[in-house]
């Protein structure tokens, strides 16, 4: 039998029964529609997600004290054990190489900020003058930390836009005296609301020179260092200097934990696609219940053909030949039921962009092969049980029915 | 043409074994027109099975065109089937959503063969059997009488050497039988070898040689008028 004449064969079998038909088409086109909606979704937040991380530069490079040796790319590196720490000796050696754009030492620690009675629990941040433009915080008014060498106390600091609203309402605040801890303190700068980065809150925080942070939280170590690499190509030579910097200064161990922002992204790219996948396989279960479907419907038109099948049997199809005709059958369905499913789901998704144009649904061209592809095997595999009743239906018995 | 050496067939009804068939021996030279009669149960379908390569014998050999079809596999059996035996049943057993020129084409359509020359090949059987204005109708807008027609025409249509006809009058009024019986006499004239299975006296004495099924076996087997 040639493939077009199956086919066509086919169209007149599912033409005989609309109403089953359509349901079928129905049920497989709502399962290949969940799929790559779902997935379109899934995949859109992974992007979102990993598009708001390059944001913040991938040339920087984060490094921590002590070492996870068995942590890696994971957030547990983010809380390693301290050995040794390091200081602003370490910060300043590390800063002497050509593969550094920007260094800026990290201390942080809580304190209370007073003025006038007034008072405020804050994370409190030490830095340099580099963190505005490694961190990309925006100032409001006033100045930024001075240009100086970092061993400076100077007692300074730039406070967040909430802190500011919280402390001074609407009075000036620029020159002010406040209280940091036991220490008075002038405020230079007033940074701009920008909300969240990367689990800050940049409206509450107070920035000081890291020597006078030092000072306040009366520790030696550092938090951690954020170096900005040249550009992306040279991360790998200043990991190495980073390492061999290090170890000189640390009796030969290399006792810091380097973590790229690369590596980071990375990871939650990793754990954001392992979900698109898992929400796409629950989609995917309801492709599996259209395929029971399919074959429920399958079983019963064979029975009710039972004489069509004896029929042609008896002029000459084999078994392989009758198998082939259910099969077809079964997967006409699937793909014509797939077609309109895809279709479903670009509308869902094309919806969607409508509603949360941040939102980038498109499916992944993965997604709408393996949803289109399960349609059709579910099809297949579902059609073939059918199938094999009926090739082994005994032409004698089909016939004798009216 | 067709050659049955004590060819058995038995079948288990009930736990009880049933000898539908028992050592039936049986020659049919090429042309013949041949009726088979009995009382029902008596195992002429059985035999029209066996005759039609829709059912094996249990022991016994069958020789087909002086090739051995005893013991054939699946796929061969319908082959065979497919170039030399044409089906006529009692209930006509045509396609209810093809058209009547589909369901004439449908052996050769299984076959493989293309659309055009299924056109060419069903065009005069389509004139030949008077059927021409109502070849693109369903069989449920045709008479009993047309229906058999079709049948016969998609039985013939792969040009078979035997055509076996079960009861092909068992479900029309006696005018419409009479031209069925007619038309399948016509063509047993062109040269092919007829096998009618009856119970109509009528209709098997009609035939060149009558052969009469008791109990699974040949009770008798006339020639001549």
């Amino acid at each position: 039998m040639r493939p077009l004449d199956a086919i066509g064969f086919a169209v007149t079998s599912l033409g005989g029964n609309r109403v089953r038909t359509l349901l079928m088409l129905l049920a497989m086109a709502i399962g290949v529609a969940a799929v790559v909606l779902l997935t379109g979704i899934g995949n859109g937040a992974r992007l979102y997600i990993v598009d708001q991380f390059a944001s913040l530069g991938t040339n920087l490079v984060i490094v921590i004290p002590g070492r996870a040796e068995t942590a890696n790319n994971t957030p547990a590196t983010l809380v390693g054990e301290t050995p040794r720490d390091l200081t602003l000796d370490d910060a300043r050696a590390l800063a002497r190489s050509e593969t550094v754009r920007r260094l800026t030492p990290l201390n942080v620690g809580e304190m209370t900020i007073a003025w006038r009675g007034k008072e405020r629990q804050i994370p409190l941040f030490g830095s340099t003058a580099s963190l505005l433009d490694i961190h990309h915080l925006r100032l409001e008014r006033g100045t930024f930390l001075p240009e100086e060498d970092m061993e400076i106390a100077r007692p300074v600091c730039v406070i967040g836009a909430k802190v500011y609203r919280e402390l001074f309402g609407q009075q000036n605040a620029l020159g002010e005296l406040v209280r940091l801890g036991g220490f008075r303190c002038r405020v230079i700068g007033i940074l701009g609301s920008e909300g969240r980065s990367l689990g800050l809150d940049t409206e509450e925080m107070v920035i000081v020179p890291v020597a006078f942070a030092q000072m306040l939280l009366n520790t030696e170590g550092l938090f951690r260092i954020l170096i900005e690499a040249r550009d992306l190509a040279t991360i790998d030579r200043l990991k190495a200097h980073i390492n061999a910097t290090v170890a000189k200064r640390h009796y030969g161990e290399e006792d810091v934990t380097i973590i790229t922002q690369d590596s980071v992204l990375a990871t939650f790219d990793k754990i954001l696609h392992v979900l698109t996948l898992t929400v796409a396989a629950i989609a995917g279960i309801s492709l599996v219940v259209a395929g029971i479907l399919i074959m429920n419907v399958m079983l019963m038109a064979v029975a009710q053909r039972t004489a069509e099948i004896g029929l042609c049997k008896a002029l000459g199809a084999g078994r392989l030949q009758i198998m082939a005709l259910l099969v077809t059958e079964a997967l006409l369905l699937s793909a014509v039921g797939g077609l309109i499913g895809l279709t479903l789901g670009f509308a869902g998704s094309w919806l969607a962009v409508q509603f949360y144009p941040t939102l980038n649904t498109t499916p992944p061209s993965w997604a709408i092969a393996a949803a289109f592809g399960t349609a059709l095997g579910t099809g297949f595999l579902f059609s073939l049980l059918p199938a094999r009743r009926a090739a082994r239906l005994d032409p004698i018995q089909a016939l004798a029915r009216r | 043409m067709i050659e049955l050496r004590e060819v058995s067939r038995l079948f288990t009804v009930g736990g009880q074994e049933v000898r539908a068939m028992d050592r039936v021996s049986l020659d049919i030279a090429s042309g013949e027109y041949l009726s088979i009669m009995g009382p029902s149960g008596s195992g002429k379908s059985t035999l029209l099975n066996i005759l039609g390569l829709l059912d094996t014998p249990d022991s016994g050999t069958y020789l087909l065109q002086k090739w051995d079809v005893t013991h054939l596999n699946d796929r061969q059996l319908a082959a065979t089937r497919s170039r030399t035996i044409g089906f006529i049943f009692q209930f006509f057993h045509l396609i209810p959503r093809l058209t009547a020129q589909q369901n004439i084409e449908l052996p050769l359509m299984l076959a493989g063969v293309s659309q055009r020359e299924r056109r060419e090949r069903s065009r005069p059987l389509i004139e030949a059997f008077g059927l021409a204005e109502r070849c693109h109708h369903r069989p449920d807008e045709l008479s009993g009488g047309q229906r058999q027609r079709v049948a016969i025409a998609r039985a013939v249509i792969n040009r078979p050497a035997i055509l076996l006809a079960d009861e092909p009058t068992g479900n029309l009024d006696r005018h419409a039988g009479g031209e069925i019986i007619d038309l399948l006499e016509g063509l047993h004239r062109d040269g092919l070898t007829l096998v009618v299975v009856t119970h109509d006296p009528e209709i098997g004495e009609r035939a060149a040689r009558r052969i009469r099924v008791v109990d699974g076996r040949i009770a008798s087997d006339s020639k001549g008028p």
